[in-house]
């Protein structure tokens, strides 16, 4: 794997490098922070999260609206003794606030980092504003890597003193557009710096398998720990629109049958037939088969060469990640122990 | 060539406020070719000025004129005398040309009559699009002539993001990815291995962030400057 840079043998000795090197499948989930200043809202999810993830995402002004920010929302993460993973785009930041800011993270206790380029501003709630894009994800974890191997800053000058040293991770969309260069694009990450993948969410597990063996005959899942992204689907429009509308995430009919069947019971009623309870009761009966394919999932991607664990996106419902990480085996999560790690 | 639009008339109204005499400047080089501000549409505008005043009650005098070129003063002094009578000059000319015409007649108010939108070409009857960003240091010999600063929505030197689908950028059904079209071009031009090259952080200084450009030619001035 990855060769390591710090004297223990590991680039940054998180959790959830320390669980992956120990060759465990690692599970990460995803904290949404909210559209305000209160630290409870953090404390509440973190709590939920807790024992049944290794780490959990912590993004950054997702779909560009507005949200406490990630490294604030880390470090209340980090006080309720849950490792999180910082993210930073390239969108709202040039390389000054990003090599700033990451200094401070990891000053605050941060240890993994996700290197993204970022959703446009136009999807988001200040269409009105300007983009930076200074730097491409790339770019950033090439100078992620470059200050914690080399000790340096972008523009060349040494870091005099402790210099930031994370577990450096990316994204991958193994069925966006152009989809034979999607393997490549890996690659060219993983040349980049990148320690270990988060990929969109994978509903099609043929393409991801087909994807997952060109990332194998490129020899990368031998250099890059690459963790699937799965997320739990909350009703049969979700599953639609998922389908129809969001770039780079196939969702195969079956799963859209499963969602339609899960909802049968109050397919007899007019939409304005259904009572409060019924409606509850038709949302329940979703979740429960949105977790269960989910779970299915997961242990299908499982059984896939090369891949290293599951990133879970629970969007805004974060109470799923329970059943699902108990429901796919997975709990409860192994305990690494900070010993030197095993030189590969 | 520089691709402007027409204002709404209704915001050109505003910016020429009271005056009684306006003046309408044409340009006959960018904004004619794409049919924003050129002989034909400085009348077409001189006109539902003054019919929108006389509706009003309050009619104005308003003339025009076109220049071939804003950006040059030798073509603004054939228009000296018409903007001296003026009370406001709505320069139909890009931003360029605008601020040509401001800086060579000190004494005269000027007002914009077009946006301007970009550098870039016409792809078919009616519909133009953007291609060069004017960053200052072409990088179209490593992208096989596609621009993706210009052409890609976060202006990605190592791209696709994964916002890439059928060819179309995320933000817009109407956009192609630029970052595809590379693609496609490269592979047509077996010269995909250029792409697994990683693309360093761009230097900006060249570009606006750099602050204002210039461009010196000494071997062209008429005055040498001194050495300092």
């Amino acid at each position: 794997m990855s060769a390591s840079s710090g004297s223990n043998g590991y680039h940054a000795a998180s959790n959830l490098e320390r669980v992956l090197r120990a060759g465990h499948f690692a599970v990460t989930a995803e904290l949404g922070p909210p559209q305000n200043a209160d630290a409870a809202v953090i404390r509440s999810k973190a709590q939920l999260l807790k024992g049944y993830c290794d780490a959990v995402n912590i993004t950054d002004n997702q779909t560009a609206i507005v949200r406490m920010s990630s490294i604030g929302a880390g470090t209340i993460v980090v006080q309720e003794g849950l490792e999180p993973v910082i993210q930073m785009t390239c969108r709202d930041r040039n390389r000054l606030a990003i090599q700033s800011d990451l200094l401070g993270a990891y000053a605050l206790g941060m240890r993994n980092l996700l290197c993204l380029t970022g959703d446009h501003q136009s999807f988001g709630n200040h269409p009105t504003s300007k983009n930076v894009f200074d730097l491409d994800s790339i770019q950033l974890l090439q100078i992620m890597k470059d200050m914690r191997d080399e000790a340096v800053f972008q523009c060349g000058d040494a870091i005099k003193g402790e210099n930031p040293r994370y577990f450096i991770g990316a994204a991958a969309a193994p069925f966006a557009g152009p989809v034979d260069f999607r393997p490549f694009r890996l690659g060219k990450k993983v040349k980049a710096g990148a320690n270990f993948i988060q990929t969109q969410l994978v509903y099609d597990i043929p393409a991801f398998e087909k994807y997952m063996q060109k990332v194998r005959e490129l020899g990368l899942h031998e250099q890059v720990y690459i963790l699937a992204g799965v997320g739990p689907l909350k009703s049969l429009g979700m599953a639609k629109y998922m389908k129809n509308n969001v770039p780079g995430i196939l969702v195969p009919d079956e799963f859209i049958k499963r969602m339609e069947k899960a909802g049968k019971p109050w397919d007899s009623k007019k939409k304005d037939e259904l009572t409060k309870e019924d409606k509850r009761a038709r949302s329940g009966a979703w979740q429960e088969e949105g977790i269960k394919i989910c779970i299915d999932l997961i242990q299908k991607i499982q059984k896939i060469q090369g891949v290293a664990g599951v990133h879970i996106m629970a969007i805004e419902w974060e109470e799923a990640v329970k059943p699902i990480v108990e429901g796919a085996g997975l709990f409860p999560r192994p305990v690494v122990a900070e010993k030197a790690a095993s030189q590969e | 060539m520089i691709i402007a639009e027409q204002k709404p008339l209704e915001e050109i109204q505003t910016l020429l406020g009271n005056a009684e005499n306006a003046l309408v400047v044409g340009c006959g080089t960018c904004v004619t070719v794409c049919f924003a501000g050129g002989e034909r549409e400085a009348a077409i505008l001189a006109s539902s000025l003054r019919m929108a005043s006389k509706l009003k009650n309050m009619p104005k005098n308003i003339t025009h004129q076109t220049v071939q070129r804003q950006c040059e003063w030798e073509y603004l002094d054939q228009i000296a005398d018409q903007v001296a009578e003026a009370d406001v000059v709505l320069s139909l000319g890009c931003g360029v040309g605008v601020q040509a015409v401001a800086e060579h007649f000190p004494e005269s108010w000027v007002v914009p009559g077009l946006n301007t939108a970009f550098m870039g070409i016409p792809v078919e009857q009616g519909v133009w699009e953007e291609r060069c960003a004017a960053c200052g240091n072409c990088i179209l010999g490593l992208t096989g002539g596609i621009c993706p600063v210009a052409r890609c929505s976060k202006s990605l030197l190592n791209g696709p993001c994964g916002g890439s689908e059928n060819g179309k950028c995320e933000i817009n059904p109407e956009t192609a990815c630029a970052w595809q079209l590379i693609y496609d071009r490269l592979e047509s031009m077996d010269k995909l291995d250029m792409l697994m090259e990683l693309q360093p952080p761009k230097d900006w200084t060249t570009a606006r962030d750099g602050g204002p450009r210039r461009i010196v030619q000494e071997h062209l001035r008429l005055v040498k400057q001194e050495e300092s």
